[in-house]
């Protein structure tokens, strides 16, 4: 079993997958946090592990990152936070989204065997190749149950989309267009939804979650016509800035997208 | 393929060293670089133009020209490959002439760039101005500052810099935000890597057109000492362009000795240095496995040298094999050493280095040259640019 994959049996339309960065704003967040989200309706959680130098990100999930790692984050601290979490969590899927160096210094399997033990379900490492995934990856990642999710951008050609929905059995994670996390959609007026289509048609068989650039009731509802649902993360770690109560209003932000 | 120094494997590694981590985002373009790049060098038009420029544009070949009063000095033979005669005073040229030819061919129509001491900006800003293509070149703020005339050169050419204002502000910064570009404009837009640095086919692209600085060397040593191959060949390494390029042709040479030198900042050990060969362990930086600054949980650290050059918490995965395997020596020399060295070079030789060359300079007392032998300095820069490092720190280098 799964909790990816039971998410998506449950629900089939408007999932809604809440990103945001472990330790940020302050380092003992991570837990209620968690909490939070899923009460407040999350139906999928990431949870970013900072890394210095994240180069699919924008500025506000950079910014966040630096505050995280000051705040003393690193994978140690977040799995010994995670250690109870299925008590007070049972059942939202958790995904770590992070960057390949820190879990590579960590060691691959310990990262792997430490996340699952911590109940973690599924793996975004956005800078790891496919190629690598298989040769290396893979046995470790199916021992531990561990789910990867991979990108597919309007530029991904349709074999690789192919190949990429092959390896996978979670879901596809769509980047809506060109840029890093939290950009404004700059495409022309039906270039978006053509791509979203484009990839209806492939008829895969994974379902598919958009992100990138969704941050609101408005853009959320819109990407779930052309998904089963959507990822939302810069917008949230925006209404945690300076606020003295993150859980409350990480409760309010989803609110805010789902009523 | 067996790999080679030279040659690395189709994806791109040197030992285990290399290879391309990159986000989806880029893979269409990285992927149509690595099928392209070989097969569009090769053709005779791109080769046509690439040497036509060279000879008539950047002014090569370059001098190899005999230091008399440093090599009295050291008792040694010491020839100075004059890449600071290029056009634009650096042997960046080398590679941007070739890298806009290329993008040129793939219909690339926007280029950007990353630069630290401003000069593989500046050769970016350059090509694109005589090829009528649009820049951007991104700079760490504290790089503007310690740069500036650069930046003016720049902006002079028509480039717009954009300050890159995370992390350290400085190198490694500015190539995260070249990234975040391309992400963002994946297809008008080629990214000119100014080292051999990132994720493959760029080290190889890079140090092949680097290659020619060797390439020269061999000829002219030949002429002049009646021997192609010298004994040492001495380069500065920030991410190892110039060093890339003066090694290539000697690097299946086991008779000639590699000296790679990198900068210690304020010492190896003082918590401010850039000396990666010694303080980096494996990891991966802008999309390459190599070498590099970390701390135990895989955070990429801070690096320091006055040099902006070579201000930088990696080295290529070709350097980082260099490294690992002993072919190539790596020296790491102090910020005073370095501009000790611009002082002696400007006086014995009538030669203003850049401060990353200088580390090259300052490398000389650990050689252990004898009489005999024949040592190669890579003058990969001209001062010109740090001459307000230079007035700033007058009283040290005199």
């Amino acid at each position: 079993m799964n909790r990816i994959k039971d998410a998506f049996d449950k629900k089939q339309k408007n999932l809604l997958n809440i990103y945001f960065t472990a330790g940020y704003p302050s380092l003992h967040d991570t837990v209620p946090l968690i909490k939070a989200l899923s009460e407040a309706g999350a139906d999928l959680i990431e949870i970013g592990m900072p890394f210095s130098d994240p180069l699919a990100d924008g500025p506000v999930i950079q910014a966040s990152s630096t505050v995280a790692l000051a705040n003393g984050m690193n994978l140690r601290v977040l799995f010994e936070q995670l250690k109870d979490i299925r008590e007070s969590v049972p059942e939202t899927p958790i995904l770590l989204m992070g960057y390949l160096n820190p879990v590579m210094q960590f060691g691959v399997d310990n990262f792997c065997r430490e996340a699952a033990a911590a109940g973690a379900d599924g793996i975004i490492l956005p800078d790891l190749p496919l190629d690598d995934y298989v040769a290396e990856y893979q046995e470790i990642f199916r021992r531990h149950n561990l789910r990867p999710v991979f990108l597919i951008t309007p530029q991904t050609a349709p074999e690789r989309i192919r190949r990429i929905d092959e390896l996978t059995d979670s879901f596809l994670y769509l980047v809506s267009g060109p840029g890093t996390t939290g950009g404004a959609n700059t495409q022309a007026e039906g270039v978006q939804e053509a791509y979203f289509q484009r990839i209806e048609a492939m008829n895969l068989r994974n379902p598919r979650l958009i992100g990138f650039g969704i941050g609101d009731k408005a853009s959320f509802q819109n990407a779930c016509q052309y998904a089963e649902g959507a990822i939302i993360g810069s917008a949230l770690i925006r209404a945690l800035d300076g606020v003295d109560d993150a859980p409350a209003a990480a409760k309010r932000f989803v609110s805010s997208v789902l009523n | 393929m067996k790999p080679t120094y030279q040659q690395p494997t189709e994806r791109g590694y040197y030992g285990q060293f290399g290879g391309a981590f990159i986000p989806e985002m880029l893979y269409p373009n990285v992927e149509e670089l690595r099928q392209q790049y070989l097969s569009i060098m090769a053709e005779p038009e791109f080769q046509q133009e690439y040497q036509q420029l060279l000879r008539d544009y950047v002014g090569r070949p370059t001098p190899l020209f005999e230091a008399k009063r440093l090599s009295a000095k050291y008792n040694t033979r010491i020839y100075l490959k004059r890449e600071d005669l290029c056009h634009t005073g650096a042997h960046k040229v080398n590679n941007t002439v070739g890298q806009i030819l290329l993008a040129k061919r793939l219909g690339k129509t926007r280029i950007i760039a990353e630069t630290g001491a401003g000069q593989h900006g500046v050769a970016t800003a350059t090509v694109c101005a005589l090829m009528g293509m649009e820049c951007i070149v991104y700079m760490g703020e504290i790089d503007m500052e310690r740069q500036k005339p650069n930046v003016y050169r720049m902006r002079l050419l028509g480039a717009e810099v954009r300050a890159a204002m995370s992390g350290s502000r400085t190198l490694k910064d500015a190539t995260n935000e070249a990234i975040r570009d391309w992400i963002s404009n994946p297809v008008d837009t080629h990214y000119i890597i100014g080292s051999v640095v990132g994720p493959h086919p760029y080290p190889d692209l890079v140090a092949r057109l680097q290659a020619v600085i060797s390439e020269e060397m061999r000829k002219q040593l030949l002429e002049k000492t009646g021997s192609e191959l010298p004994n040492y060949v001495v380069a500065c390494v920030g991410g190892g362009s110039n060093a890339a390029g003066a090694f290539y042709h000697f690097l299946e040479e086991p008779s000639v000795q590699l000296v790679a030198v990198e900068a210690a900042g304020h010492g190896v050990h003082s918590g401010h240095s850039a000396a990666t060969s010694v303080l980096g362990t494996p990891g991966i930086i802008h999309g390459s496995r190599t070498l590099l600054m970390q701390d135990e949980d895989g955070q990429i650290t801070e690096p320091y040298s006055i040099s902006a050059g070579l201000d930088y918490p990696g080295i290529g995965p070709l350097h980082a094999f260099l490294a690992d395997s002993k072919r190539a020596r790596f020296i790491s020399i102090e910020d005073e050493a370095a501009l000790k060295a611009v002082a002696e070079c400007s006086r014995l030789e009538g030669i203003i280095p850049a401060l990353e060359t200088a580390h090259a300079l300052a490398a000389l007392d650990q050689l252990g040259a004898g009489p005999d032998d024949v040592v190669v300095i890579n003058l990969s820069g001209r001062g010109d640019k740090d001459l307000e490092t230079y007035i700033k720190y007058a009283d040290a280098i005199m």
